[in-house]
């Protein structure tokens, strides 16, 4: 039940400003970047580099001032059945239960209601939520509702996950069980990963590659291979290595 | 007294060695006795009250007659009949009004949530209108529709439209644009993130609104009835005080507000029903 090619994003020449108090803002400028198929990219950058203005236009939630981004080779513009956006918030429908919310995507999309909830049942399960399936968000915790969001965005079977901090409101035990998650299903889905973190660790235990959106105007962007086999172990030396060279390009170390 | 007490005194009495099954049936009965009288001794004390202070003569029985007395009306007038054409006709004047706005209500305010320049363009003139009491439009309606029915139905439709269709927009509008986003890039077309995330976001908050309009349909209802009516429970109040048959007054009183329990719980239970997920359902 997996994806299996496609899901290359080629990134090209593209900026977006945005306009604040009649000022206008660069946020990204003529940024060039392909996105191999299967690999997961983590985005890092401090605030305020848009790195959630990229992946929001990667979900076509957002459009480029110039320049433009092409999936497999056709242009993107708006939103796509081969991508899925897993937020920050898990953005759950009260009103509907585990099973409801994770078949939602496939539901709109004009899945039948039975094969899309027998599809959900797969994913719910691989989050590790089987017995939760009749819950209704209010019951859950909130790692547990940002796994629900995780199944959702599974479900639809997306060639490209675009994730924005998804794991940037759980607490640090919670926040490392589901990296170990989301390490595992990255590699059981074989689907193109991009995410955006502000956790410089997280970006190394996930990522085959690091860009670095710079800060600074006239600034470039910065790809670092994380060249580290996995499961990755945190506390090794060529991991404490990694970080502290992200580190130091933050001008933090 | 709580509840912790009476369970350690029916524990120590197993202990003694009484019959347990006994014991739990003191317990379950003490437990259903004490859940009852927390939540209506305020109640029954208060036609505890009323009943010995007038059956005692401690105040003006003929103000304020027993409860006996009441309720024997009551009886007189629900098995008699003649309080049954009351209700019947009450029930048409509120049910259809109420029916009515919403009818108008509902879909006039999803459309009016969702649709920001109808909104904008009516806003204003719904506040004036909002703000104008329904009671002092009244008499414009008599004017307008003559002094039978249409005039009754209207007034009280004109005052149980507002609540409901300011909860409806509020209940549109208020629903959070993540989640919207969120059924966008699922790929979700404006008809199904209407239909599968602005209503069921917009429930509670109309039910807020089919709540309040049902308490003033009833409240326009008596008050209606108490100019230029002469059949319906608002006329039986005011008829009865005027031929100083207070029992009576006080038996159609008693059914307002039964009425006024009955549409409540009405719409408490299926809002329940409708709305299993959130728990704000008091």
């Amino acid at each position: 039940m997996s994806s299996t090619s496609g899901g290359e994003v080629s990134i090209r020449d593209l900026s977006k400003s945005f306009s604040i108090g009649g000022r206008s803002l660069a946020v990204l400028r003529t940024l060039n970047l392909d996105i191999r198929s299967g690999e997961c990219l983590v985005i890092v950058g401090a605030s305020g580099s848009g790195k959630t203005t990229l992946l929001r236009i990667l979900a076509g939630l957002e459009a480029a001032d110039s320049g433009g981004v092409a999936i497999d080779g056709k242009p993107v513009h708006g939103v796509g059945a081969e991508r899925a956006v897993i937020f920050q918030e898990p953005r759950l429908l009260p009103w509907l239960t585990v099973l409801g919310n994770v078949a939602f995507g496939l539901e709109v999309r004009g899945v039948p209601k039975a094969e899309a909830e027998e599809r959900a049942r797969f994913y719910i399960a691989l989050v590790g939520l089987a017995e939760f399936g009749d819950a209704f968000p209010r019951q859950l915790s909130g790692g547990m509702a940002q796994r629900v969001g995780i199944a959702r965005a599974l479900t639809v079977q997306p060639e490209i996950l675009l994730l924005d901090e998804p794991l940037g409101a759980l607490d640090a035990m919670t926040k490392i069980g589901m990296q170990e998650e989301l390490a595992r299903i990255w590699s059981e889905e074989n689907v193109t990963m991009v995410m955006v973190t502000h956790d410089l660790e997280e970006a190394i235990y996930l990522a085959d590659r690091v860009l670095i959106l710079p800060k600074e105007k006239g600034g470039a962007a910065r790809l670092i291979d994380i060249d580290l086999p996995r499961p990755r172990e945190r506390s090794e030396s060529r991991f404490v290595r990694y970080r502290e060279e992200l580190l130091r390009e933050f001008g933090l170390h | 007294m709580t509840l912790q007490h009476i369970e350690q005194a029916a524990s120590l009495g197993t202990r003694d060695g009484t019959t347990s099954l006994g014991t739990d049936f003191l317990r379950l009965g003490g437990r259903a006795g004490i859940r009852f009288l927390s939540r209506y001794g305020a109640l029954i004390a208060f036609l505890a009250i009323w009943q010995v202070s007038s059956s005692a003569g401690w105040v003006n029985t003929a103000v304020l007659p027993p409860i006996d007395m009441i309720v024997a009306a009551l009886w007189k007038g629900l098995a008699g009949g003649t309080l049954l054409g009351d209700i019947a006709i009450s029930l048409q004047r509120a049910g259809l009004a109420f029916a009515a706005a919403v009818l108008v209500a509902i879909p006039l305010g999803l459309f009016m949530g969702q649709v920001r320049a109808v909104e904008t363009a009516l806003d204003p003139i719904l506040q004036v209108f909002r703000q104008t009491s329904a009671l002092a439009l009244y008499p414009v309606f008599i004017l307008l529709l003559g002094l039978g029915e249409a005039s009754k139905v209207f007034v009280i439709f004109w005052a149980t439209l507002f609540p409901l269709l300011l909860n409806t927009i509020g209940g549109v509008k208020q629903v959070d644009p993540k989640l919207l986003e969120m059924a966008r890039v699922y790929g979700a077309r404006q008809l199904t993130v209407f239909r599968r995330v602005v209503l069921p976001g917009a429930v509670p908050s109309i039910f807020v609104g089919l709540r309040l309009s049902a308490t003033t349909a009833l409240l326009l209802l008596i008050a209606s009835e108490m100019i230029g009516a002469n059949k319906g429970i608002g006329f039986q109040v005011m008829n009865a005080q005027y031929n100083f048959q207070i029992p009576l007054m006080f038996a159609a009183i008693v059914i307002l507000a039964g009425l006024g329990l009955i549409a409540n719980q009405a719409l408490v239970s299926l809002q329940r029903r409708l709305c299993r997920w959130s728990n704000a359902v008091d």
